[in-house]
């Protein structure tokens, strides 16, 4: 009875939701800088499209986040490795760059700040390589309990060490007293965001650029077969900790971003929070490409910051997303989109809009009911001292009445069953349009 | 000193046991799946809760029978419609899967009872000193909680080891196939593990609840706690999860009863030669009891250095 089972095989969960690739192959140089010069196109038009000081905070947040989230897939998405503990190399690296930003203002050294992000890059770098060491002896489950074991020590840690850490309230600098380059002060919003936008790009490309490499292709060998990698003469330890410190680096810059941003580091950026939020935008976004944690850093900041406005339970709604994303598409939003691909390209995904037309109404039937309940049970267990009066897209109803009860329960369900009955339609046409799509190419 | 060291015995011991009435379902559930549940923590707050909410109608024996049913009910429902369905894809989304549930399940506790703690009692027939060892009462409460812990684990030894029932399920866990090829209907079997499993997860929570602060962190507080007991034991090894379970419990409790630094030692030899400031100066004034919470985490990192399958451990996980 000490010992119950010896199963630990290993899934092909990152295959979920992957098509092969029907992209020629040797695409030319100008083809590949395409999409990045498209994107360095966006980051610099962004602020004079949106020119609102809430807009440009928000595009600085999702700067800072898509850098996390991309470090943050390097372990997950490209190597399997789950880590709870991300948060402890940004949060490293944002406490190393105030204290350097503080050192480099006290004694008046010429380093000017577009440069400090570097200093964040080193320091998770050097504890990347002291926790790697211990972490990255085993993958899987193990790994994940050490990274959550090594997080608590860190964030336990940081209460402890007041002097660095600064305690609840933090250490703040101030990143005007630098060292001036071309006049800029980074005193206004819009010359951070381009400095975020800046380091963003240059980190996304470098870690693309990894991914290319004979590097990039042992960490997806071992991600999924590490007894074959082994055989084929590699360590995977060793690929696994130079992923990790690479990971922990690229965390580190975020973090010095995050400090230049806020001007201020406190224990809450090490936190298992912090490491919780990393794990589901990059997953929301999905894991299987490169684009996917982008997209989840980007809708995740855009939920935190508008659906906070919304409702005070968003956290929930956020969480729910996360477990329907799990057990619906483990290829997240970016993999959903992706799925698309080869059929816009075969040009038969128009077939699937009459499927799609037939399953939106349940589905925002079931939406709609289901936030409906969860607003109104709200409304009663935690703020029924202020009245029980509340209102939901402009239509005001007193949630102590039982009617808007039955209508949403209605909503819910009538819409869950009607979702059920629709979808094997959804399914026959999808198997349609993609058999149509492969006898095309064919 | 003696009775220092008898008081924090006597919590210690409680406080592992209370630890492997958790760890034991975990272990069960890792044991049967190949996942670590890591809502574990947030159904025995769920028992805690709910224990909270049935005795203020019931009183709080009903609610120390009918709380961890509730929740058993709750956790074999989760096996069944959402842990199944993710378990085609692999054993990393299925962690993901409950780190989801963790996070939804606080969210949730939050929004029903509050982000304050609950006025959760000790039943007035048990709200009395037991006995008094050196001037200090020791609650009959607490006696209660460790009997009830004893109870439970041999009654959990007894059925999976002395039982018919235990006897398929164990073969379940090894050899799934071989006992679905006897008739025996696995896939239920294992919503019944994983049912049992929070189940006692909640009588922790339950009997917990009074004796600790029933509040909306008290899975996050506790969940990385229960890893360390797991992985320091042994994944997958019961005897090992007892055994960290009781040395994190004593461990812990002496710890904070230490009122020690390296500043203070120093002191009582005589020198005199702290560094003022700075963070040596921190570690230099830091006492046992204010590293008390990160104990259980070195232990875990040391004892993965040391012996990478945990102490009684025999596979590599």
């Amino acid at each position: 009875m000490s010992d119950l089972a010896d199963i630990a095989p290993s899934g092909d969960w990152t295959q979920a939701g992957r098509r092969p690739s029907i992209r020629p192959k040797g695409l030319s140089l100008a083809a590949q800088g395409l999409p990045w010069l498209l994107a360095g196109a966006i980051l610099v038009a962004a602020p004079l499209v949106f020119t609102s000081g809430t807009a440009l905070t928000m595009m600085s947040l999702m700067g800072i986040m898509v850098v996390f989230s991309l470090s943050y897939n390097m372990l997950l998405g490209q190597t399997g490795l789950l880590s709870f503990g991300h948060a402890v190399y940004y949060g490293l690296g944002a406490f190393f760059t105030v204290h350097a930003m503080n050192l480099v203002a006290g004694l008046r050294l010429p380093v000017p700040l577009p440069l400090m992000p570097v200093v964040g890059g080193l320091a998770g770098l050097a504890f990347g390589i002291l926790f790697g060491a211990i972490s990255t002896k085993r993958a899987g489950t193990v790994f994940a309990m050490i990274s959550l074991g090594i997080a608590e020590l860190v964030s336990s840690g940081s209460h402890i060490l007041h002097s660095f850490f600064g305690g609840e309230e933090g250490i703040t600098a101030n990143r005007t007293k630098m060292l001036r380059l071309f006049d800029l002060s980074f005193g206004p919003q819009i010359q951070v965001y381009y400095l975020i936008a800046a380091w963003c790009l240059i980190c996304a490309l470098a870690m693309y650029a990894i991914t290319r490499t004979p590097l990039g292709r042992l960490c997806n060998a071992v991600r999924e077969n590490p007894e074959r990698v082994e055989f084929l003469g590699y360590e995977p330890q060793a690929i696994r900790i130079t992923a990790f410190c690479l990971s922990a680096m690229f965390a580190g810059v975020a973090g010095a971003l995050a400090a230049i941003n806020f001007e201020i580091a406190n224990s809450a950026y090490l936190g298992v929070h912090q490491s919780g939020v990393v794990l589901l935008a990059t997953f929301i976004g999905g894991i299987g490409t490169f684009i996917g944690p982008v997209v989840g850093a980007v809708v995740v900041t855009l939920l935190q910051v508008s659906l906070s406005d919304l409702t005070e339970v968003w956290q929930l709604y956020f969480g729910l997303l996360f477990i329907a994303i799990v057990m619906f598409a483990p290829g997240g939003i970016a993999g959903l989109a992706l799925m698309h691909g080869p059929l816009i390209r075969a040009g038969t995904a128009h077939r699937l809009l009459p499927a799609y037309l037939l399953a939106l109404g349940p589905f925002l039937l079931l939406l709609a009911g289901s936030i409906a309940l969860i607003e109104m049970a709200f409304r009663m267990l935690v703020k029924a001292s202020d009245g029980t009066e509340m209102s939901l897209i402009g239509i005001s109803f007193d949630a102590a009445h039982i009617l808007p009860w039955i209508v949403a329960g209605a909503m819910a369900v009538g819409g869950g069953l009607a979702l059920r009955a629709v979808l094997p339609r959804v399914n026959a046409a999808w198997h349609e349009a993609s058999d149509a799509a492969k006898e095309k190419l064919a | 000193m003696l009775e220092l060291v008898i008081i924090s015995t006597l919590n210690g011991v409680l406080y592992g046991m209370l630890l492997f009435l958790m760890a034991s379902g975990l272990t069960l559930i890792f044991s049967m799946m190949g996942v670590l549940n890591f809502a574990h923590a947030s159904f025995y707050m769920l028992g805690a809760f709910f224990g909270y909410q049935i005795s203020k109608f019931t009183g709080f024996w009903i609610g120390l029978v009918a709380a961890p049913v509730v929740v058993g009910g709750i956790g074999a429902l989760v096996e069944r419609y959402g842990l199944r369905n993710v378990h085609r894809h692999g054993h990393v989304p299925e962690l993901l899967f409950t780190f989801g549930l963790a996070y939804v399940i606080e969210e949730v506790v939050q929004m029903v009872w509050g982000k304050l703690p609950v006025d959760y009692r000790v039943p007035a027939v048990l709200d009395f000193p037991a006995f008094t060892v050196f001037g200090t009462n020791y609650p009959a409460y607490k006696l209660f909680m460790l009997v009830i812990s004893v109870v439970i684990f041999v009654a959990l030894l007894v059925a999976l080891t002395r039982t018919r029932v235990g006897l398929i399920i164990q073969a379940a866990l090894t050899h799934p196939n071989m006992v679905a090829m006897l008739g025996h209907d696995v896939p239920k079997v294992f919503m019944l593990v994983f049912g049992v499993g929070t189940g006692l997860a909640a009588v922790a929570g339950v009997i917990a609840g009074p004796a600790l602060v029933t509040q909306a962190n008290m899975a996050g507080l506790l969940g990385p706690i229960l890893f360390v007991v797991v992985v320091v034991g042994g994944l997958g090894s019961l005897t090992g999860a007892f055994v960290a379970s009781l040395l994190i419990g004593l461990v812990q409790t002496f710890a904070i009863s230490l009122d020690v630094s390296v500043a203070s030692v120093l002191q009582s030899l005589g020198i005199d030669a702290a560094p003022s400031g700075g963070v040596l100066g921190d570690l230099w004034t830091v006492t046992i009891a204010q590293i008390g919470p990160i104990i259980p985490y070195l232990l875990l990192v040391l004892v993965l250095i040391a012996r990478p399958t945990g102490l009684l451990g025999n596979r590599e996980a």
